[in-house]
């Protein structure tokens, strides 16, 4: 018997997909932002509130994810930005190759962002890199604060916790406090923002930090340097 | 979830090494998996024993190494495990201490009969 050494990523195929679309993104100076969060947490939500606050002369569109339906789809199409549906039929998360696929027709030229809604889940989306130039994942106040820590891959890949149905707070026992903490344990100097779609509560300061994210995206862009 | 596709991910790697090597035998394979990749290892393992059998590359062993959070300090550069989420310094309590390792997802070593 004899033991070879092989030093390979397992994903190494969708990591180089990943890096062709990220390279792709840079050089058409497109935005990309990948939305991770359990079903029913408010990615769609979110990016409604983002939609109707955007100018209509920006240019923005949107992949969406679902195991099925068109539904997201439909909701996110009536503020005219185009839109279109990635159902996976059954697969739990997106991968490059998909988001490639639906690329394919779009011309990036026309772009500057890119929003890229994940299927609902926290977990495997975690493995996938979409060559998003950041991930933000949601966690609504529905759900328990110790997700961080049950669910720390995800917490540590994304950049931002947008904490959504804060308008909530007072009837569920979500420990806020606790949530944050346990969020940063995972991820130390995580950016966190608390918010209600509902309400429109925090939302401005989710507008000020994308469009603080998009800045400095394009601030990375002039230096030759591309990150990995 | 995903176990399955990871599982199936680490079939084609072997099936290109299987390949580069002129079809030698491969009887195991060794998968590094830090505890930030996200990946359970025995639904893995489970995803990986069903989609191998019946294949011509069985039978094939999967050995998992699971890898724990390590940080750097970065004020003594002392070099640590996390445990129970506790990020500060072990050996001067600095609170300022990186991530250097425990998202691994990768393939480590193949077994090879020699023919």
């Amino acid at each position: 018997m004899t033991r070879l050494p092989l030093e390979k990523k397992v994903l190494s195929e969708n990591d180089r997909l990943a890096a062709r679309l990220r390279e792709r993104f840079q050089e058409r100076q497109v935005f990309c932002l990948n939305l991770i969060s359990s079903p029913g947490a408010g990615k769609t939500s979110l990016l409604e509130c983002t939609l109707e606050r955007l100018s209509p002369n920006e240019r923005v569109a949107l992949l969406t994810g679902d195991i099925q339906t068109d539904n997201d789809a439909k909701r996110l199409a009536r503020f005219g930005f185009p839109v279109k549906q990635i159902t996976t039929g059954g697969t739990c998360h997106l991968d490059a190759r998909m988001i490639e696929r639906a690329l394919a027709d779009w011309p990036l030229e026309s772009l500057e962002m890119l929003l890229i809604e994940n299927v609902g889940n926290l977990v495997c989306p975690s493995s996938y890199d979409l060559g998003e130039a950041a991930k933000v994942v949601v966690l609504s106040v529905a759900e328990g604060e110790d997700k961080p820590l049950k669910y720390p891959a995800i917490f540590f890949k994304a950049e931002l916790l947008a904490l959504n149905k804060i308008d909530l707070l007072p009837y569920v026992s979500f420990d806020l406090e606790k949530a944050r903490a346990y969020a940063r344990q995972v991820h130390p100097g995580m950016e966190i923002i608390e918010l209600s779609c509902k309400t429109g509560a925090g939302v401005d300061d989710w507008m000020e930090w994308l469009a603080r994210r998009r800045e400095s995206a394009r601030a990375e862009k002039a230096l030759p340097s591309g990150k990995a | 979830m995903h176990e399955l596709s990871i599982a199936n991910s680490i079939l084609e790697a072997v099936r290109k090494e299987r390949e580069r090597l002129n079809g030698a035998r491969i009887t195991k394979v060794g998968l590094r998996i830090g505890e930030l990749a996200g990946v359970d290892p025995d639904a893995l393992s489970f995803g990986f024993e069903v989609l191998v059998k019946d294949t011509e590359l069985a039978p094939l062993a999967l050995e998992i190494e699971f890898i724990s959070r390590r940080h750097e300090c970065s004020h003594c550069r002392h070099v640590f495990t996390v445990v129970d989420y506790r990020l500060d310094c072990p050996a001067c309590g600095s609170m300022e201490t990186r991530c250097i390792g425990g998202d691994e997802l990768e393939l480590a070593y193949l077994e090879v009969e020699e023919s």
